[in-house]
């Protein structure tokens, strides 16, 4: 499982890669978590508020850091 | 915590608990709101100061003011960060686009109060906006009003200086966003976005909505107890300054001093207290306590307004992250019509009042 973390790096983005890599570990998932911080990249997801969540190529979240419950919905 | 995180899914907090909650702190918050001018007088009394001196004073107001202004903004965040889930950057801009200029600039900057929004994620809300098809004087008018008009300015105001200063500064951001979102979408400088942004605005390649789930209560008390959280881990420590500042000036600096520099008879005034405030960044959690001890000073309200909107509508890091996507000729158009806008203000008040 591919996520990308989308967001210039601003403290909400990395609290959003903690959340996600602790869901991970806690799930077992196999996943590799990569943060894109290029204005270029996150405008072509067409996000509008940071921090945002992509799971295999589709944004599933937006605007805040996720709870550990939907971080844990996803990795399912 | 996985064995806590099971629990809580096995048995969510009901909504009406929740609401049963939030009632019960607003009762117990009113209570105590009402005590706070005896309980500093006690805390001033057990120190080794004159109440009557110049430092008795000074503490007096910091040791009122300090939880006051705590108070009003737990309250008032909460209240904002649960009315803005019923709003998203996405959901504005729907609103927004195909809108004409005028009655859209009127919208925008009112949206700006209600859409979340933080500084951080200005660039991609801009292209959002613009490849969307929301004209760019109506963009600007957004992100004029979201950081300018916010309930953090609004609560210190009416907390410190008094709600008829707080309604002004409403009205008057308001005007100042909507007016400078006029002028620059009649400028006509869609030309002077950076080429790359320029590119997705002609593609028009609107990004499709995420559907966003609907939020239950929970969810919604939720964003308002998180938004208390962030708010205050980012401000706590400017109110105390601030306010400590204030106190400082309130005790100490003499009358006159302030009626001769920030008084409405010195012209001046006003250009200089904005070319002061565009460099300068705190946000208004450290500007106000400042400002309602330099109008109890005798400062003139146009002066001190002009100030206080320049240091937190037109700040350095801004203009440095929308350099990403304006060029620094469309910057300075920016700066000079809010400026100017911000200086309009500033003068009218000092002669009306």
């Amino acid at each position: 499982m591919e996520i990308k973390v989308l967001g210039p790096g601003c403290a909400k983005c990395k609290a959003t890669v903690d959340v996600l890599t602790r869901a991970a570990a806690d799930t077992g998932a196999a996943v590799s978590i990569t943060k894109i911080e290029d204005m270029r990249e996150i405008v072509g997801y067409g996000v509008m508020s940071t921090p945002g969540v992509v799971i295999d190529g589709k944004v599933v979240h937006v605007g805040s850091v996720p709870t550990r419950e939907q971080a844990g919905a996803w990795l399912k | 915590m996985t064995m806590q995180a099971q629990e809580m899914q096995k048995a969510p907090t009901p909504a009406w608990l929740w609401s049963a909650g939030v009632a019960a702190f607003v009762a117990v918050w009113w209570l105590v709101y009402g005590q706070l001018i005896p309980a500093s007088e006690w805390v001033v009394a057990q120190l080794p100061v004159d109440r009557a001196s110049h430092t008795g004073d000074a503490l007096a107001f910091f040791f009122y003011d300090v939880p006051k202004v705590m108070m009003l903004l737990t309250l008032i965040v909460f209240a904002m960060g649960v009315v803005r889930s019923f709003f998203s950057p996405e959901k504005t801009r729907a609103l927004l686009s195909g809108k004409r200029e005028g009655v859209g600039n009127v919208l925008s900057a009112s949206l700006g109060i209600l859409t979340p929004f933080c500084s951080c994620s200005a660039v991609p809300l801009f292209i959002g906006f613009v490849s969307a098809g929301v004209p760019l004087g109506v963009t600007f008018s957004f992100l004029i009003a979201a950081p300018m008009v916010n309930e953090v300015a609004l609560v210190l105001l009416v907390g410190l200086v008094g709600w008829q200063v707080a309604a002004t500064y409403l009205v008057f951001g308001l005007s100042i966003a909507i007016v400078a979102g006029f002028v620059i979408g009649k400028l006509n400088l869609e030309g002077w976005l950076q080429p790359w942004v320029r590119d997705i605005h002609a593609g028009a390649s609107a990004p499709s909505d995420i559907e966003s789930a609907r939020l239950t209560w929970v969810a919604r008390y939720k964003l308002g107890l998180e938004a208390v959280r962030e708010i205050f881990g980012r401000v706590w420590m400017w109110i105390i300054l601030g306010i400590g500042l204030g106190a400082l000036i309130h005790g100490y600096v003499p009358q006159d001093l302030m009626v001769r520099i920030m008084g409405a008879e010195a012209w001046w005034s006003v250009p200089v207290a904005v070319a002061m405030g565009i460099p300068m960044y705190t946000n208004a959690a450290g500007v106000i306590p400042i400002v309602e001890a330099l109008l109890g000073k005798g400062a003139a309200l146009g002066t001190v307004l002009a100030f206080m909107m320049a240091v937190i509508a037109l700040s350095l890091p801004e203009m440095i992250i929308l350099r990403q996507v304006l060029t620094l000729k469309l910057i300075a158009v920016f700066i000079g019509v809010v400026g100017g806008g911000i200086l309009a203000v500033g003068f009218l008040f000092n002669f009306l009042f």
